[in-house]
């Protein structure tokens, strides 16, 4: 038999400089964040960001790992949630004698307990039968949230206080003030992401991208890809249910939102424009999310519009998200070939900026016409006045559009050159240093 | 932990003995059987509907033999394949694995009692890297099964046995590639490698010189004689040259039939066999200049 001499062997590296620099400056960032950002709104934003990550992440370990599409994981982070804001309600009666920063491992645990018992269901099917069960699952799960109000609250929910413990506080934290739920969320956060990193580098966590790649060759190599699929669902229902039991210490009210199939949808969404197949892009769509569910809601009334907008130009220009684009530039910068797309980004983005507005001053006008025709025609957009029944709005809005197009499409065209010339020198290089 | 895992983590870290661990693992299996055949069919039926496909296949191979199975387009061959290997389930008849059924049994289970394939159509991770394909064809037979305590980088015996693996089957030059991006040939060549990486006593190869070129064909056969010195092995192939250079034994079949099972010699000059199939093979490879 042929054995190799040359031992090009795969190098366990616990000291890897750049893994350190990454990890310490995600922590750095958490650390830091609502230092920089002091307002309590900044600070409640912070916090639901720090949640949308645990959430998302998990979430991902089944799209993005193992090529599940569910359409109800929001099951098992609300379940953590309804189940760690009575856990917390009976440390409030002093008939649970754990901590409050335990809470949310409550949460977990129910995660963990819902996924093991309803995943052993939905995991034996993959692709559209398993989307469909999960879907069927989250629509069962949120109608059972109406019927049984004693456990979910009814309409109203079901309420807690975070501020059990003793008076002042163990150690003066008392998690009153938000300041200090963010910095128990930043905690799990860190632990949480940096546990779901390291399962992506076990034995399980390969074979799951195994079994999203090519199901059928894992049952020849010996692994019941069933099997794999059911224990990286439970693994993923702990980590929703943490974010889930966070959500309920954050917000001291858990309703029947947060089990509905508009939350397992918002997972979908902005882990898919995050960016699925790498482990950072749903980082990234945590922050979207927020970003979206909060900011852009209270901006303007169309903001749903606006996201399907943006959802389908990611579907058809970069499925793979926001992270995959970032990690096409970090190759460019690698062969320094950054430096000649600059110039074709800005333009861009600057004809993209001005499509958008026109397309947002019409849709905002429909908008106006449609929901706020009480108020008058008139409106405000970008500091500009429009009037929504007048030519000279539309005219306007229809000429900017047509210009950021042809604009766009010109640059569209001179990138679109550029890039392919940059790809094959790329190419060119990878296949003169093999050589070499 | 598993016998099988033990004795490949207390086995020398070295590279020989890394690579013989997987197969001394699934050989100790294979030791405590009584049977003289390795794999064996009897009066095995498969229907699909209406139409039989299998009409009562017989079979016996001997540990360590190297069987060609041929035999016209739509005699059966792949679908052989498929019942031997779990993919699909016989309607009648038994198939054994080292005097074991294993019909009924779905593939992992068969994979996890010696036997691996290959497939006609090269069938891979695909956005995996050429070293993660062989690695994820070796941690079962290792012993880590599902675990996800231990970071793979760590596992000093399974990354050896998967450069080991590489090297074997001439990739090591390409292992950080996505197995998307290699050539047809190296496809075809690491589809050879995840069926070998687990050390399975029994290899199943479907067609695995199809579509190559005759000199990758004629390097193609040595690395399969290398890769699967001391097993077991069984492959369909349409090439007589292939054929005739990889076996010990040839068997026929037509119709869903073996109609001979012998030395390559005797199956050549077996008049049943020229009849129905080897004539008019012989003949269009002859007039192709094969």
């Amino acid at each position: 038999m042929h054995i190799q001499e040359k031992r090009p062997h795969f190098h366990f590296r616990p000291f890897n400089i750049g893994r350190w620099v990454i990890w310490g400056g995600f922590a750095l960032m958490l650390a830091v964040a609502p230092l920089l950002w002091t307002s309590s709104f900044a600070q409640t934003m912070l916090s639901q960001v720090g949640i949308g990550i645990i959430a998302c992440l998990a979430y991902n370990i089944l799209l993005g790992q193992g090529g599940m599409l569910s359409f109800g994981h929001a099951v098992y982070s609300g379940m953590g949630s309804f189940l760690a804001i009575h856990a917390l309600n009976m440390v409030s009666a002093g008939a649970l004698p754990i901590p409050v920063s335990l809470i949310p491992l409550v949460g977990g645990l129910a995660g963990l307990f819902f996924a093991a018992l309803l995943g052993y269901v939905t995991t034996k099917k993959s692709g559209t039968t398993f989307a469909m069960i999960t879907l069927g699952i989250g629509v069962l799960v949120m109608n059972m949230s109406l019927m049984l109000p004693e456990f979910f609250g009814g309409e109203g929910g079901v309420t807690g206080n975070r501020m059990v413990g003793p008076k002042g506080g163990t150690l003066g934290i008392t998690f009153g003030p938000q300041i200090q739920v963010y910095y128990l969320i930043a905690i799990y956060c860190f632990i949480c992401t940096a546990a779901m990193f390291a399962v992506t580098r076990t034995p399980l966590g390969r074979m799951l991208n195994a079994v999203r790649d090519n199901p059928e060759r894992v049952e020849f190599i010996g692994y019941s890809t069933q099997n794999v699929r059911y224990l990286a669902f439970i693994i993923s229902g702990f980590f929703a249910g943490i974010a889930g039991g966070l959500g309920a210490l954050n917000f001291e009210i858990v309703t029947a939102e947060v089990v509905g199939p508009a939350r397992s949808a918002a997972y979908l969404l902005f882990v898919f424009l995050g960016g699925a197949t790498f482990f950072f892009g749903p980082i990234i769509g945590a922050v979207l999310m927020v970003v979206a569910l909060v900011l852009l809601s209270e901006l303007t009334k169309a903001w749903l519009l606006y996201l399907g907008i943006v959802f389908l130009f990611m579907v058809m220009y970069a499925p793979g998200g926001i992270a995959s684009l970032i990690m096409m530039n970090l190759r460019l910068a690698a062969f320094g070939k950054l430096k000649r797309v600059w110039t074709s980004y800005l333009a861009l983005g600057g004809s993209g900026l001005v499509a958008l507005a026109g397309v947002a001053a019409m849709i905002e006008m429909v908008y106006h016409r449609q929901l706020n025709a009480a108020l008058g025609p008139e409106l405000q957009f970008m500091g500009a006045t429009l009037n929504s029944q007048g030519l000279d709005s539309w005219l306007g809005a229809v000429f900017v559009t047509g210009v950021g197009v042809a604009m766009f499409e010109l640059s569209r065209r001179t990138f679109s050159r550029e890039w392919g010339t940059i790809q094959e020198e790329i190419e060119k290089e990878i296949k003169r240093r093999e050589a070499a | 932990m598993s016998t099988q895992a033990t004795t490949a983590r207390t086995a020398s870290p070295g590279l020989a003995a890394a690579g013989a661990s997987a197969a001394t693992a699934r050989s100790a299996a294979v030791a405590g059987s009584s049977s003289a055949y390795a794999v064996e069919l009897k009066d095995v039926r498969k229907s699909f509907g209406k139409t039989e496909i299998i009409r009562g296949a017989n079979l016996a191979v001997k540990p360590g033999e190297r069987v060609a199975i041929i035999g016209p387009n739509g005699a059966g061959k792949s679908t052989l394949f498929n019942l031997i290997s779990g993919r699909f389930g016989s309607t009648s008849g038994e198939i054994l694995l080292h005097g074991e059924r294993i019909d009924g049994l779905t593939p992992f289970q068969i994979n996890r009692r010696g036997l691996s394939r290959s497939f006609q159509v090269s069938n891979l991770f695909v956005r995996l890297s050429v070293f993660e394909n062989i690695r994820c064809a070796v941690l079962w037979s290792m012993g880590y099964k599902y675990s996800f305590w231990q970071f793979l980088a760590g596992l000093r015996d399974a990354n050896d046995r998967a450069e080991e693996v590489l090297a074997m089957i001439k990739l090591d030059r390409r292992r950080d590639h996505l197995a998307m991006n290699l050539t047809y040939a190296e496809q075809r060549a690491l589809e050879i490698g995840i069926t070998i990486a687990g050390g399975s006593s029994v290899i199943l190869l479907d067609e695995p010189t199809a579509g190559m070129s005759k000199s990758e064909t004629k390097r193609f056969i040595q690395l399969i004689l290398d890769v699967t010195q001391g097993k077991t092995l069984l492959t369909v192939e349409h090439d007589m040259g292939v054929v005739f250079g990889l076996a010990d034994k040839i068997a026929v079949l037509v119709y869903g039939e073996v109609i001979a099972f012998d030395l390559p010699e005797a199956v050549r000059a077996n008049p049943r066999v020229q009849e129905a199939y080897l004539g008019s093979v012989l003949a269009d490879q002859q007039a192709a200049g094969h």
